[in-house]
């Protein structure tokens, strides 16, 4: 049986985004101001401003870079304008994002000033949205969208039925020959055991075993009292969960039962292949989705309790509950509700159908929750202070 | 009416989807096989909290989603909750 196909965005590099965005993307929190600026100016470009890209240096700058061009390398990004405060870091992200073969244009505002980089950089924004504009979505297969998956607010409905969902479509996207990634290091801190056997060589499994020693050592040097009294927290007990590792394994029902990851990646690496990923990431839900897209990941399974409602500029973000009070009061944030399952209404195989139908609707264009909503966290991982 | 889950067939205890009152005859079902059981509720169960499905020994392995999520630390019996009181993590 020959897989779905999807209607989507054909990039120069060969890989296909789900969005058509042109983005005004500042170095530097000093460029905040310009870009936001160019983004009023030029209608359908978007700016994504953050906090960062001053005095950082090694490994924390190096995130840095890799996270900035990766969002410009995005396949949902269709073209890219760079301003920040100087040329030198600013052609650096010039030059990673034309890697990908599409238009970017850097713009540094010292020696022309805000008002004049502005009217630069709004002539270059117009040109790409009217080049972007005429960009035709074509036929591709559903096996070519990137998905990226973590949960929020978690409580037991997410192990129950949304966290086994995704899983459920996991299993059948990877079947396909999709890319799919997760990660959550803290949160699956009790079932690491399990991961390593999940592994799909032993290559993999030393890779996430690094990684996963590498958070626990940050935890021990940062850590101000012991964890092991707040993990599961107040909340978690309260709502049934009972163990830290009843909690973890609830969270790792999104890989499913029958698929292994290939790899273990540091921050916001983007896959050298098709399968499932393991990339170490912080579970707060905006940093992580944030390093997902960096990695080139174009669409995101959200499964949420209580009502998590993040959203992402780039990367969309669908989100699901089995949480049928989550799915009334806070039904503007859901796309997909699930708690069919809880009332053994509904299989996880037909859940993870549905999940699956609501990527595809995502692809040939239905607008998420999220996007809707307008919520663009746009949050960068940092790794340390600042020189 | 379904009022608790089993993840799968192996697992000792299942998941309340609404409030279980103590003596009431449950309604389960397991999601793997789709097959239907009923467990006589000994405590009121919570909704997302855990009922056994088995009898459990002190030191025996509480198993939900196929794996071990702790250690039992008072004696269960097949339909009391499983909470704090009587499980216990292997981490510390």
């Amino acid at each position: 049986m020959s897989n779905p196909t999807v209607m989507a965005y054909r990039r120069a590099n060969g890989r296909v985004g789900i969005r058509n965005h042109v983005l005004i993307l500042p170095l530097d929190d000093l460029s905040n101001s310009a870009s936001e600026k160019v983004a009023f100016n030029i209608r359908g470009c978007k700016a994504i401003p953050h906090a960062y890209g001053r005095l950082q240096f090694g490994e924390d700058l190096a995130l840095f870079f890799r996270t900035l061009i990766g969002t410009g390398a995005n396949p949902n990004v269709a073209a890219v304008v760079v301003i920040g405060i100087e040329p030198e870091w600013t052609k650096r992200v010039v030059d990673g994002i034309a890697r990908t073969g599409k238009p970017v244009t850097g713009f540094a505002i010292e020696r022309h000033g805000e008002i004049k980089t502005v009217e630069m950089a709004s002539w270059k924004a117009k040109e790409y949205v009217h080049w972007a504009s005429e960009l035709k979505r074509e036929v591709c297969d559903l096996s070519e969208i990137w998905v990226s998956t973590k949960c929020g607010e978690s409580d037991t409905t997410s192990g129950l039925a949304s966290n086994p969902t995704v899983g459920n479509a996991f299993e059948k996207l990877v079947a396909m020959g999709a890319t799919c990634s997760f990660g959550e290091t803290s949160e699956v801190t009790g079932a690491e055991d399990t991961l390593v056997e999940r592994a799909a060589t032993p290559e993999a499994a030393q890779q996430f075993m690094d990684l996963f020693n590498r958070y626990a050592d940050m935890i021990d040097r940062n850590k101000t009292d012991d964890l092991s009294g707040s993990q599961p927290t107040k909340g978690n007990i309260a709502g049934g969960l009972t163990t830290i590792e009843e909690k973890a394994f609830g969270n790792i029902q999104k890989i499913g039962k029958k698929i292994n990851y290939v790899g273990a990646l540091d921050k916001a690496v983007t896959p050298t292949g098709p399968g499932l990923w393991y990339m170490d990431s912080s579970s707060a839900a905006a940093e992580a989705v944030t390093l997902w897209a960096a990695a080139g990941f174009v669409a995101h399974f959200f499964p949420t309790g209580q009502g998590n409602i993040i959203g992402n500029p780039i990367e969309p973000v669908i989100k699901l509950t089995a949480n049928p009070q989550t799915a009334g009061d806070m039904s503007e944030h859901i796309d997909y509700d699930c708690s069919a399952i809880l009332r053994g209404e509904m299989t996880l195989d037909e859940s993870g159908d549905k999940l699956i139908d609501m990527l595809i609707r995502t692809c040939n264009g239905r607008l998420t929750a999220q996007e809707v909503l307008g919520h663009e966290e746009y949050v960068l991982t940092k790794l340390y202070e600042s020189a | 009416m379904i009022q608790f889950l089993i993840h799968e067939k192996a697992d000792s205890v299942g998941v309340a989807t609404v409030d279980i009152k103590a003596g009431e005859v449950a309604q389960g079902l397991y999601m793997d096989s789709q097959e239907a059981v009923e467990i006589e509720a000994l405590h009121d169960i919570p909704l997302g909290h855990k009922i056994a499905m088995t009898d459990h020994q002190v030191d025996d392995a509480v198993t939900k989603y196929g794996a071990d999520i702790g250690r039992v630390v008072a004696q269960i019996k097949k339909g009391e909750h499983v909470h704090t009181h009587n499980l216990k993590t292997r981490r510390w």
